[in-house]
């Protein structure tokens, strides 16, 4: 995928655009808003990776802004040290599609990136979702696997959900904290690990390929294929 | 910068609002004094010269009377008459011929100044050898005779001279009782300002400890002393916030930095292999997420604190994020062998922000979880009070001893029995910091065995009066 970022911080965005780089992207860099601006209306992209606080007299929501304002819907996951709430508001209402702070994970990073990019491809409302003989009917809200039903509970059946509209992507746990639960803040437990881990029981536990994997230092995948 | 005020202090006359009220004061007093005079003399002096002009009509009305009846001769009778019968002596009455000689009277000619008829005239005179004072109106009657009706007045304007210096005698003890007032009014004024002049000034000092003096009086300077006292305490705690996060990020996450930094050393100098060096950075990164983790969790509490949050703030039915909480933990509760239960009505409104109640209770939870022996039950409830909504967590952990449990929502505060459980020692102080910022209350109780955490949020709009 072809990915932006705009970011001015060196060290920052040599890690960004490297880590992007090994996994596959074709990454362009800007390191001032001017040329941010410049490259984002452009060129196309799949998804842009925006800082805020930005050198050269446009920061980032001016850009996000210009972008939206000219009917560009890029997906744009906003990258920023404005931590506050009313700042993460200000970031969305502005047009970003996801926010995250600063210090992040590499992993945090590229899995809402991912997520981002593809979002945009996938649309159209889906009935049903099949992930290798794991289907699950969205409006009957049945789960079959290998044909045979498996019983879910409503919290369960949207984290399933959740997982298998992310087929092959990584997902974080915080995504699914703010995904699932719409939970917006850190719970000190690892409550979600709990919770896949009875997904995993009715899910993957009775068959023999295990769907549910997890990504070590990142969170959770949903594929037949093992890491 | 606003100046303790004190004997001799650089403040002008004018600039003074001492100074001002006194003089509103006094000018006050001089006002309703002289209104006071005014009327008194109007009532008076004033009073007694209309009854002799109404007097002197009413002889000349009977005068003309008797003109009419019998002419000058029964008027000359009547005249003689009257003077008979005149006890006070002040009658004064004088009929002269068209060449002003005198007929009839108890004076000897025609004084000179009386030209005008109709006319009052005062004047002096010579009566039985003593001088005198007399108002007189003089007639012109059919035939060319002349007609003088008067009172003596002497009496009346002795009183009138009496009650003039009265007067004069008061304006000057208005003035002198103005001027003392004013003075009291003013240092009442100063004094009572010294009190708040002299904490404020201790406090620009330094010395952070002073408060208003309260006199007792329970008037409005007090109640001003004690709005004053109640913003001092509450700078005070914030203060002691901000002092209680610097001494927490110099000696809390001094530990955590100086492990992090260790393992990346200890790495750099002594790892062997790729997967050493790997698995040590890891490490170190860890430990650098959980001093993000903690950072996040002060800035948070710090957010809100400052109460910002309270302008989003609207009425909201907080079941469905409590649910969603007791959901949340349910799991992780029966992983550890804990039956967490929740015992929710179906509507709970109050006046807040759902997100912020969700996560302080989501902490409570959280807690209550971590806290609870294998097989043990925690349980979240709430319900309507009159005093707002009242979240009750309960578990059957060990509790908090009464004597740490004041202290156990301050920041990175964490009880003997919490040492070995993972955990920031902020979760206690972001309830606490979400129950002020909501007017509401934060009380940690003793369920025998285990810990009571009460949350109270009340229902109605309220300015948080502690937060």
């Amino acid at each position: 995928m072809r990915i932006l970022v705009v970011e001015d911080d060196k060290d920052v965005a040599g890690f960004v655009v490297r880590g992007l780089k090994e996994v596959g992207h074709v990454v362009e860099h800007a390191d001032n808003g001017r040329d941010g601006l410049f490259m984002a209306v452009s060129e196309v992209f799949d998804a842009i990776v925006l800082d805020r606080m930005l050198p050269g007299g446009i920061d980032g929501l001016k850009i996000l802004e210009t972008l939206r304002g000219q009917k560009n819907a890029t997906p744009v996951l906003i990258l920023s040290a404005l931590a506050d709430v009313n700042e993460r508001v200000k970031g969305l209402k502005a047009g970003g599609d996801d926010y995250l702070t600063k210090p992040f994970a590499f992993a945090e990073l590229l899995a809402r990136v991912e997520a981002l990019a593809r979002r945009g491809k996938t649309e159209g409302p889906a009935t049903k979702l099949v992930v290798e003989d794991l289907e699950m009917d969205l409006l009957s809200r049945q789960v079959r696997r290998a044909g045979k039903k498996i019983d879910l509970q409503p919290r369960e059946f949207r984290l399933l959900e959740y997982l298998m509209r992310h087929a092959g992507q990584v997902v974080t746990r915080t995504m699914l904290l703010e995904g699932v639960w719409d939970y917006h803040f850190d719970p000190q437990t690892n409550v979600i690990d709990v919770h896949v881990s009875r997904l995993r029981q009715k899910v993957d536990k009775p068959f023999p390929v295990a769907l549910i994997q997890t990504v070590r230092n990142a969170g959770y995948i949903l594929r037949a294929e093992p890491i | 910068m606003a100046a303790p005020l004190s004997a001799g202090s650089r403040f002008s006359l004018v600039r003074s609002a001492g100074v001002r009220f006194a003089a509103v004061y006094a000018a006050l007093l001089a006002a309703s004094a002289a209104a006071l005079a005014l009327f008194l003399w109007w009532s008076t002096a004033g009073l007694l010269d209309r009854q002799t002009e109404a007097a002197i009509r009413a002889d000349a009305q009977g005068l003309s009377e008797r003109l009419a009846d019998s002419g000058i001769r029964g008027l000359v009778a009547t005249i003689a008459d009257r003077l008979a019968g005149n006890v006070d002596d002040d009658a004064i009455y004088l009929l002269v011929d068209p060449a002003y000689k005198r007929i009839a009277g108890n004076l000897d000619h025609w004084p000179q100044t009386v030209v005008q008829l109709g006319a009052f005239y005062e004047l002096p005179m010579h009566r039985a050898g003593m001088q005198s004072l007399a108002q007189v109106q003089a007639y012109i009657l059919p035939g060319g005779f002349h007609l003088l009706i008067g009172r003596d007045v002497e009496v009346r304007s002795q009183l009138r001279h009496l009650l003039t210096d009265a007067l004069l005698w008061a304006l000057l003890i208005v003035f002198a009782m103005a001027s003392i007032g004013a003075i009291l009014v003013r240092s009442l004024f100063r004094n009572t300002l010294a009190r708040v002049s002299a904490t404020a000034g201790a406090i620009a000092a330094g010395d952070f400890t002073q408060r208003v003096q309260i006199t007792g009086r329970g008037d409005e300077f007090d109640q001003l002393a004690e709005v004053l006292n109640d913003m001092l305490d509450r700078i005070g705690r914030l203060m002691e916030g901000v002092r209680q996060v610097s001494n927490a990020i110099a000696h809390d996450l001094r530990t955590p930095i100086t492990r992090a930094r260790t393992r990346l050393e200890d790495a750099s100098l002594h790892a062997g292999t790729v997967p050493e060096l790997r698995a040590a950075i890891d490490r170190a990164t860890g430990d650098l997420d959980g001093i993000v983790a903690v950072f996040q969790a002060l800035l948070r509490i710090a957010e809100i604190e400052a109460g910002s949050r309270r302008a989003s703030f609207a009425r909201v039915d907080i079941v469905p994020s409590l649910a969603g909480v007791a959901e949340l933990y349910e799991a992780v509760a029966e992983d550890r062998g804990v039956t967490l239960s929740a015992d929710l009505p179906d509507h709970l409104i109050v006046f807040g922000d759902a997100a912020l109640i969700q996560q302080a209770v989501a902490n409570l939870v959280d807690n209550a979880v971590k806290f609870s022996p294998l097989g043990g039950t925690a349980t979240v409830s709430a319900q309507a009070r009159p005093q707002g909504v009242e979240i009750v967590v309960t578990d059957r952990g060990p509790g908090i001893p009464t004597e740490e449990r004041p202290k156990a929502p301050q920041r990175f505060y964490r009880g003997e029995s919490a040492r070995h459980t993972p955990g920031s020692g902020l979760g206690l102080s972001l309830v606490q910091a979400v129950a002020q910022l909501h007017g509401g209350t934060l009380v940690l109780e003793d369920a025998a065995p285990g810990l009571r955490a009460v949350l109270t949020v009340p229902v109605v709009e309220q300015g948080a009066k502690h937060a």
